[in-house]
């Protein structure tokens, strides 16, 4: 299976940050949290399906039952789990494998900010030498939209470290309604990306339309089962321990259906999880666990992912805090308990909590992202262009984090020391010993060539100038005058006819739609 | 092959860095066919326009080389291979340009003064003015004074390079330009100093002629001279 899907990079050795026995200690205060505390459940389904597979489950209140689950009856839940899961694409060659026992990383995008920044340079004269001029990034907050959204997903079909697709905006135009918000940002992704596609699901009874579309997309009912082309985010519980009901019902429906999701939790260390690393991981173990549990006791081998997004709880707001070192403990050891019990792990890195591109945003990024990937987490996503904790997408900063992603997967990639690679080296010692100048710079040009050596950072300034971001924005331009690759019309067509819902606007050509946009 | 085929494919290997059969080019599929070294020395066998040999082949190769490096598709290790290629093709060459009417560019003299054994920068300098035509006498690294101003009287270069790469031993630099000038010498040769702590002010400073931050300003300074 060399072939046919991403390669994403293969951690060798993956970072571990807890012990055998540590894991084993967290397991266990796991199970204890849902056995001897429970959860409370606002799902009566749930709380039926628990009740029959063995779980104590007893009113407690009117609208919420609190379930215990014993240990054993968590265990051969969650071990019914498949190790492995496959996520589709539009174009088969773009389908991730995430495999819990091989950890392959990949890297995609993330999820629903409510502010979009755009940037543009202005040069700025200096009030004590107006000699002396600078060009600096200026930025303008816009409203998410659907037009929007589909020059995201077409920014995240040309940036080559981008492996998946969440919708990094909200929509949040005057003619989308609860009804068909589902149908529009789905086929906004999908027409503008042949990667693969993840998202919530805002309204349940659009689960089918969204299917459908995804069908005809895929090509059938069965093509989509062999290439997934969508797959979803449930967070069935809001922490600490409340499965709610309307998420619960869908983490149901996706199982029933079989087709791919994430059973996330984001718990914040100091507020609605314990901000040590003992207790916060042993919560949102247990929370994560519950939901994949229920996923199988209603159909055993749904195809689940293990979903971890701990943060840290800021203490001067109680925002949530991603640039945080705890942040990362958390992260690693959720990592780890994902591979404890065989589950592929869908992880977070990469979000700054700087409000704009800079200093403070790529420190946040690069400290999160570099030891999330060397744990070998799966599917990490928030990793492009997310700002302001995920209150801001901005795609500069997308294109920014694309380069840096790439070196980070350029760093882990498995060592090349094999004997011909190894025989290789020595003629080069042997030939560059034996010559005038000694100098191995003409070993370097294949390696240049082919991106197995590292150029320089593209987006360096020149003349004592910082020339990031202007360099990144003309990087951005260049990205987004290349061309759609669009749905086929015939596809077009049918899913305009079978799927109800979807914004007429949405059908004309992306870059007008990008032109109507304008500055609005 | 007629002998403007033969030019041509020397300015081609030229331009794709490669010096002998087996080096690998800049694009794909020239491993094990004759390189530079190879075609000159048939043309040398053929008996061909060596002048041209010169001007199309080599010189020409280089200028498109130069043109790749400047629009960002060519980096440092490309021009180098390029230059290296001239370079060995200039070696084989020595011998018979007089025969074919072919003036030398002269003799570039250079050295890591006394003190300083760092020649990374000193050696493509080396590389690049060989490549653009010079003829290189290279006296290495840790070089006394005394053999600098001898290895002048004895070579007559047009230029000596002094490189350093220690603020403590670029200070050498201005003894190598007092000695020339105790010897007599300091007219006979252009003096160009280079390296990281070095800097216009200072070559101006103690007496040199001009200040290269890299091998590229070496190789337009000393064109600047001969035109």
């Amino acid at each position: 299976m060399g072939e046919g899907f991403r390669q994403g990079v293969v951690v060798r050795s993956p970072f571990e940050r807890l012990s055998g026995e540590e894991r084993e200690r967290l397991d266990r205060a796991s199970r204890s949290i849902l056995d001897e505390v429970g959860l409370q459940c606002f799902n009566d389904e749930a709380a039926d399906v628990f009740a029959r597979n063995g779980c104590a489950v007893t009113r407690e209140d009117e609208r919420s039952f609190r379930v215990k689950i014993p240990g054993a009856v968590l265990g051969e839940a969650v071990k019914r789990a498949p190790s492995r899961v496959k996520l589709g694409a539009r174009d088969p060659r773009n389908a991730l494998v995430l495999d819990a026992r091989l950890p392959r990383v990949y890297f995609g995008s993330g999820s629903e900010t409510n502010i979009w920044l755009d940037a543009h340079m202005e040069t700025f004269r200096s009030e004590e030498d107006p000699s002396r001029r600078r060009r600096l990034a200026v930025f303008t907050e816009r409203r998410g939209t659907v037009a929007r959204l589909a020059r995201a997903a077409r920014l995240a079909e040309q940036l080559e470290h981008l492996d998946f697709f969440i919708r990094p905006v909200n929509v949040q135009d005057e003619d989308i309604t609860e009804q068909n918000h589902d149908v529009n940002k789905f086929y906004a992704s999908l027409a503008n990306t042949t990667k693969h596609v993840m998202a919530g699901l805002t309204s349940l009874s659009q689960l089918d339309n969204v299917l459908r579309m995804a069908e005809l997309i895929a090509g059938g009912k069965e093509a989509l089962k062999d290439n997934p082309v969508v797959s979803f985010i449930t967070c069935t519980v809001k922490s600490p321990l409340q499965m709610v009901d309307d998420a619960t019902q869908k983490l149901i429906e996706f199982a029933r259906r079989e087709v791919p999701f994430v059973v996330s939790s984001s718990p914040q260390g100091g507020s609605t999880a314990p901000v040590q690393e003992a207790g916060m991981v042993a919560q949102i173990n247990a929370e994560i666990l519950s939901g994949i549990a229920l996923s199988q006791m209603v159909n055993p081998g749904a195809p689940v992912v293990y979903g971890s997004v701990p943060v840290r709880s800021r203490m001067d707001n109680l925002h949530d805090m991603y640039g945080a070192p705890e942040f990362n403990r958390y992260n690693v050891d959720c990592v780890q308990m994902a591979r404890h019990y065989g589950v592929p792990c869908y992880s977070t890195a990469g979000v700054g909590d700087s409000s704009v591109p800079g200093m403070q945003a790529t420190l946040e990024k690069i400290f999160t992202y570099l030891p999330v990937a060397m744990s070998g987490a799966q599917y990490i996503h928030y990793a492009f262009g997310l700002l302001e904790r995920t209150n801001v997408f901005c795609p500069v900063q997308a294109v920014l984090d694309n380069q840096h992603i790439g070196m980070v997967k350029m760093f882990l990639e498995s060592p090349r020391v094999s004997e011909e690679d190894i025989g290789a080296s020595l003629e080069q010692i042997r030939k560059v010993m034996a010559s005038r100048q000694k100098l191995y710079v003409r070993f370097v040009r294949r390696g240049l060539r082919d991106g197995s050596v590292y150029a320089h950072y593209p987006f360096e300034g020149a003349d004592g100038t910082d020339g990031v971001i202007e360099k990144a924005l003309a990087r951005l331009e260049e990205l987004w005058s290349r061309p759609v690759r669009a749905l086929p019309g015939e596809v077009k067509d049918a899913v305009f006819e079978g799927v109800p819902g979807i914004l007429g606007r949405l059908r004309e050509d992306a870059r007008e739609e990008m032109i109507k946009e304008g500055n609005r | 092959m007629s002998e403007a085929e033969l030019i041509e494919k020397i300015r081609t290997n030229v331009i794709q860095g490669r010096v002998t059969a087996e080096d690998e080019g800049f694009d794909e599929g020239f491993e094990g066919e004759p390189a530079t070294v190879e075609l000159v020395e048939e043309a040398i066998d053929r008996e061909a326009d060596l002048k041209a040999l010169i001007i199309d082949g080599l010189t020409g190769g280089m200028n498109a080389v130069g043109g790749y490096f400047e629009s960002g598709r060519y980096l440092i290790p490309d021009m180098l291979a390029s230059a290296e290629a001239v370079g060995e093709a200039m070696d084989i060459l020595a011998p018979h340009l007089e025969g074919a009417g072919v003036q030398s560019k002269g003799r570039f003299l250079i050295a890591t003064v006394k003190g300083d054994l760092h020649d990374i920068g000193k050696n493509i300098v080396s590389i690049m003015l060989k490549g653009a035509g010079y003829e290189i006498v290279d006296l290495g690294t840790d070089v006394p004074t005394e053999k600098i101003v001898q290895a002048v009287r004895e070579h007559g270069p047009r230029f000596l390079g002094l490189s350093a790469l220690l603020t403590t031993t670029m200070r050498e630099m201005e003894n190598v330009i007092r000695s020339l000038e105790s010897a007599g010498m300091r007219d006979t040769v252009k003096v160009l100093v280079g390296g990281a702590p070095t800097s216009p002010e200072f070559a101006q400073k103690i007496g040199a002629d001009v200040h290269c931050a890299d091998a590229f300003q070496a190789v337009d300074y000393t064109g600047e001279q001969a035109a």
